[in-house]
């Protein structure tokens, strides 16, 4: 085993807001010709000019660009090993960074005439037929800003569906189980339905009989992930289907889980009326610590009427394309989010779509779930690590959750330790479990079909690494990281209202500015 | 797999693959699935358009395929409404695809050190702007941070209805729809609409008294509005609402706020806006996000769906890290008892935004907004000055309404004619807002210079004439 020597750079960079001198310039406007320069008397309603100005840095071009550089290279992402879980993370080519900064796509307005968008509406399209042959569903929508904006959108369809059957006031209820991802419950409730959740089984999913005892006349809908998060896939999904549908609801697929089973399953043919698809991470695009994205919302033709507008439409006579408004659609449920979607995460999207192909999107599933049960053979082997449900005896798909319960118990290291001294050695922290953990010290690793085996082994080989230190040496984990900028941040206060800080003014105010404020223009903050 | 590895796929290569189908100990992968039974696989033959496996032929064949669209650099663009051409400085543009960025994920607050300090300045500098030190991270588009803003005040206030606008941009009312769910649901918020006024577009502050109650959880107020005018009374709505009990939620764009007074100046409790114009190109509509802010007050601060950075102490004395707070209340924290959802949204954008700020400076969102309004006063003056075509509202950003009604053309006919010309004329507003006639609502920003208002001038004379 060979570990890597690392050291995060650590330019004890102050915030922006600390830094400059009064009258620095970054950018300037451009100037107006004189005889176009009135006041601003003459061109501002009475009472509606600012009066103070804000309290912003005043730097040169250079001082931004070399400040925001440190903070870039005091952000490990994917510099490292990052073997993140659920988010299925993928090599985000370059070469789709670039297109998407071209002015063809990145300077173009969504209200421009169609005749001068037809090359996006084009890749929109075709994008679309993809996604709808990879789920068998019939239409696809990428309004939604996210997966969770996608599960939203699920709830406003529902809403709309049952409306318009007459059935709304009766079906007040989402069903969704607990290991299916909170977005789903959280958006159901948002959108106004009750949420039942269903607790895992002896298998390690829901029992069918705890479903039959959920659902009734008053289902309006059933979302749930499948396979789930410790790579347990339900085989009883389709009887839950039918089950759902014999009683007047629908049923919703998050496909955020979609990398193990690409083009081995497709949810239109398992029953399910809609699904989702996380075209920032499942479909090549960056996640970009959080969006910009995509919740790509599939459907059946009976839902196509519900959907958000606008859809992409082709004129198969001439090859031209156009926009179905809300205006022709008036069982739509509007919008959720303005305009028609992250429109470059599509292209992205698209443009992964066709560097695989179809044989290489099913190359990419079998790498995913073979990566993961490489790394199963040689987790199940280091000291207390456990694997979740063990009893479960099957290949797992493409991730697993396993628990370090035994290393907490014999050591009193727990996963935020083990987390804070992975990133010592260049590893960015795993993913833990979504709330509640129904496995103890959870650590949900996913190796996808990007990361190399060597990458799997480093990851592997300092967890173990990590772990004996916890052994040997409890404090030197506990007091971790050792190798970056800062040290543990403490975060036992932030939630008292007398500590948070979210803005600088703020925490100049209350005074909680570790080590004081360092002068500059935040000095002057505030008010 | 006897071809060549993929160059995204590190374990592709046959040898490779092998070594791992070895370690595991099966021949073919398919055994690895034996948790999904036989019926569930699809026998579907897939049908997807041919493999670009070489970086040369995809750059290539998505290059060609755009270069069908014509851009609002190629021609000369006036449309906004919702998303706007603005200068995007070439600092934005490096560090938004910086990829130690571009692939963040969710570390430790060391490893992430660098991105959450600059989320926290994102949040810290928009609330300079705003004059309201309570900031989120940045959700979905303006309407979506209008939506939860009002759901905020829904559930501060126990009251069910929200006044709005009644020339409320339609995009974005539909959005607010959305979250104010149908009537038949239990938690159902009525959106009634408050006239303004013909000539200003201000909200009437009569037809406001009238309308508000104790039913009343908010107003929501923009200034600009969605038609671009400045409304002048923000400080009388704000103490109206208050008196009544209801919050008062602001729509700003924070590019106008060197010059015009901030929400936090005049009263607002809850600021809401745009962070497209903060260094995000408009990519085609999927440059949009939004802010929520506030007072950083426990009655609000307890209401917030999004995830929330604050600054926090290391364990080394005086030292500075970052912490979310507040997590507890989201849905990540209580899943279907969280306030609303929250989720992936635009937070790398929120990075752009923190670099576009602090790229302007206090002088230069001054002068930028100056320029702004003296160049739209200018476009707007001398198209006013074409026979038949009227200006509609005198206080405006920059943003204006043009009534072609004078012309005896339709703004069909008159964007259609600008096309033409190679300009895309203002949004045509005849479908939104019947009241307003033929008119269009055009967009005037700093990438605009005066041979570009010229230019419109004189195709408009042509077109109109």
């Amino acid at each position: 085993m060979s570990f890597p020597r690392f050291q995060a750079a650590a330019w004890d960079e102050p915030l922006v807001l600390e830094l400059g001198r009064p009258g620095r310039r970054a950018q300037l406007a451009p100037e107006v010709e004189d005889e176009v320069a009135l006041p601003l008397a003459d061109l501002l309603p009475a009472g509606v000019a600012r009066e103070q100005a804000p309290a912003l840095p005043e730097l040169s071009e250079f001082e931004v660009q070399r400040h925001y550089l440190h903070l870039s290279q005091m952000t490990l992402g994917m510099m490292g090993v990052n073997l993140f879980g659920t988010c299925t993370m993928k090599y985000n080519a370059r070469v789709n960074e670039l297109i998407a900064a071209r002015p063809e796509l990145a300077e173009i307005h969504p209200g421009q005439p169609l005749q001068t968008l037809q090359g996006v509406l084009r890749i929109v399209h075709a994008f679309e037929q993809i996604l709808c042959e990879l789920s068998g569903m019939d239409r696809f929508v990428f309004q939604a800003g996210g997966g969770a904006d996608a599960a939203y959108t699920h709830a406003c369809v529902t809403r709309a569906y049952h409306a318009a059957r007459g059935e709304l006031e009766q079906r007040t209820e989402v069903i969704t189980t607990i290991q299916t991802h909170p977005c789903n419950a959280a958006t159901a409730a948002a959108a106004g339905f009750d949420v039942i959740t269903l607790p895992l089984g002896p298998d390690g999913y829901p029992t069918l009989a705890s479903l039959e005892a959920a659902v009734s006349d008053r289902t309006a809908a059933l979302m749930v992930g499948n396979p789930d998060d410790m790579g347990i896939y339900n085989p009883e999904i389709k009887r839950w289907i039918e089950l759902v549908h014999e009683a007047g609801g629908l049923a919703f697929y998050d496909n955020a889980n979609f990398n193990g089973v690409m083009s081995r399953i497709r949810g239109r043919e398992l029953g399910f009326d809609a699904c989702m698809y996380m075209l920032h991470k499942t479909f090549g695009a960056p996640k970009g610590g959080g969006g910009p994205a995509v919740g790509a919302y599939g459907c059946s033709a009976e839902l196509e009427p519900f959907l958000p507008r606008p859809l992409v439409t082709r004129d198969d006579a001439t090859g031209s394309y156009g926009l179905e408004t809300a205006a022709e659609a008036p069982q739509s449920i509007g919008k959720v989010r303005e305009f028609w979607g992250n429109v470059p995460v599509v292209v992205k999207a698209y443009a992964w779509t066709r560097a695989l192909g179809a044989e290489g999107i099913r190359d990419a599933a079998d790498l995913s779930v073979l990566a993961n049960n490489y790394m199963d053979t040689r987790l199940a082997q280091v000291r207390g690590v456990a694997r979740s449900n063990p009893q479960v005896t099957q290949h797992r798909l493409e991730m697993t959750r396993w628990s370090l319960a035994q290393v907490l118990e014999e050591t009193g290291v727990d996963v935020h330790d083990i987390s804070n001294r992975m990133v010592d050695y260049g590893v960015d922290a795993p993913w833990l479990a979504h709330e509640p953990w129904l496995v103890p010290e959870p650590v949900t690793p996913e190796p996808g079909e990007l990361w190399s085996k060597e990458d799997v082994d480093t990851w592997i080989d300092v967890l173990e690494r990590v772990i004996e230190e916890a052994y040997a040496d409890p404090d030197l984990v506990k007091t971790a990281p050792h190798s970056h900028p800062i040290a543990q941040v403490d975060a036992s206060r932030v939630d008292a209202p007398s500590q948070w800080a979210t803005t600088w003014r703020a925490a100049v105010r209350k005074g909680v500015v570790p080590g004081g404020p360092r002068g500059a223009a935040g000095a002057e903050a505030p008010a | 797999m006897t071809r060549t590895a993929h160059p995204y796929m590190a374990n592709s290569a046959p040898a490779l693959r092998q070594e791992l189908l070895d370690a595991v100990g099966v021949s073919d992968p398919d055994a690895l699935f034996e948790q999904i039974p036989a019926d569930h696989r699809t026998r579907h033959a897939f049908q997807l358009p041919p493999a670009l496996r070489s970086e040369a032929q995809l750059q290539r064949h998505l290059r060609t395929t755009l270069a069908a669209n014509v851009s609002c650099e190629a021609n000369l663009s006036f449309l906004g409404g919702g998303v706007w051409q603005h200068y995007v400085p070439a600092v934005c543009d490096e560090i938004a695809q910086r990829t130690e960025f571009v692939t963040s994920e969710w570390g430790t607050p060391a490893s992430d050190l660098g991105r959450n300090q600059a989320w926290f300045e994102f949040a810290s500098q928009l609330g300079e702007l705003l004059q309201l030190d309570f900031a989120g991270l940045p959700v979905y588009s303006w309407g979506c941070a209008a939506g939860h803003a009002i759901r905020m005040a829904a559930r501060i206030s126990g009251r069910r209805e929200v006044l709005v606008p009644a020339t409320l941009d339609r995009e974005r009312l539909a959005v607010i729809r959305s979250y104010c769910a149908p009537p038949q649901m239990a938690d159902h918020i009525a959106i009634v609409e408050v006239a303004t006024e013909p000539e200003t577009d201000a909200l009437r502050l009569a037809d406001l008294e009238a309308k508000l109650s104790s039913r009343t959880a908010a107003v929501y107020v923009e200034t600009p509005t969605g038609l671009g005018a400045l409304e002048p009374n923000g400080a009388e709505i704000a103490r109206l609402a208050r008196a009544a009990g209801a919050e008062t939620i602001a729509g700003v764009d924070p590019l106008s706020l060197g010059v015009i007074a901030p929400p936090g100046a005049w009263g607002a409790d809850i600021a809401v806006g745009p962070t497209q114009p903060l260094g995000i190109h408009m990519n085609c509509g999927g440059g949009v996000g939004g802010f929520i802010a506030t007072r950083d007050e426990e009655r609000y601060a307890r209401q917030y769906p999004t995830l929330q950075v604050s600054i926090a102490p290391t364990r080394v004395p005086g030292e500075r890290g970052f912490a979310m707070t507040l997590f507890e209340q989201s849905s990540y924290g209580r899943r279907e008892e969280g306030n609303d959802w929250t989720g992936n949204s635009v937070y790398l954008w929120a990075i752009v935004n923190a670099v576009y700020m602090s790229l302007l400076g206090p002088q230069g969102f001054a002068d930028l907004g100056t320029t702004i309004l003296r160049r739209s006063h200018d476009a707007a003056r001398r198209i006013g000055a074409l026979p038949g075509v009227e200006i509609r509202f005198p206080h405006f950003f920059k943003e204006f309404v043009v009534s072609f009604d004078g012309t005896g053309r339709t703004v069909a006919e008159v964007n259609a004619a600008l096309l033409e010309r190679g300009i895309f004329g203002g949004a045509d507003l005849s479908a939104d807002h019947p009241q307003l006639g033929q008119s269009a609502l055009y967009c005037v920003t700093e990438v605009h210079a005066r041979e570009d208002v010229e230019r419109l001038v004189a195709a408009l004379a042509e077109v109109t004439a």
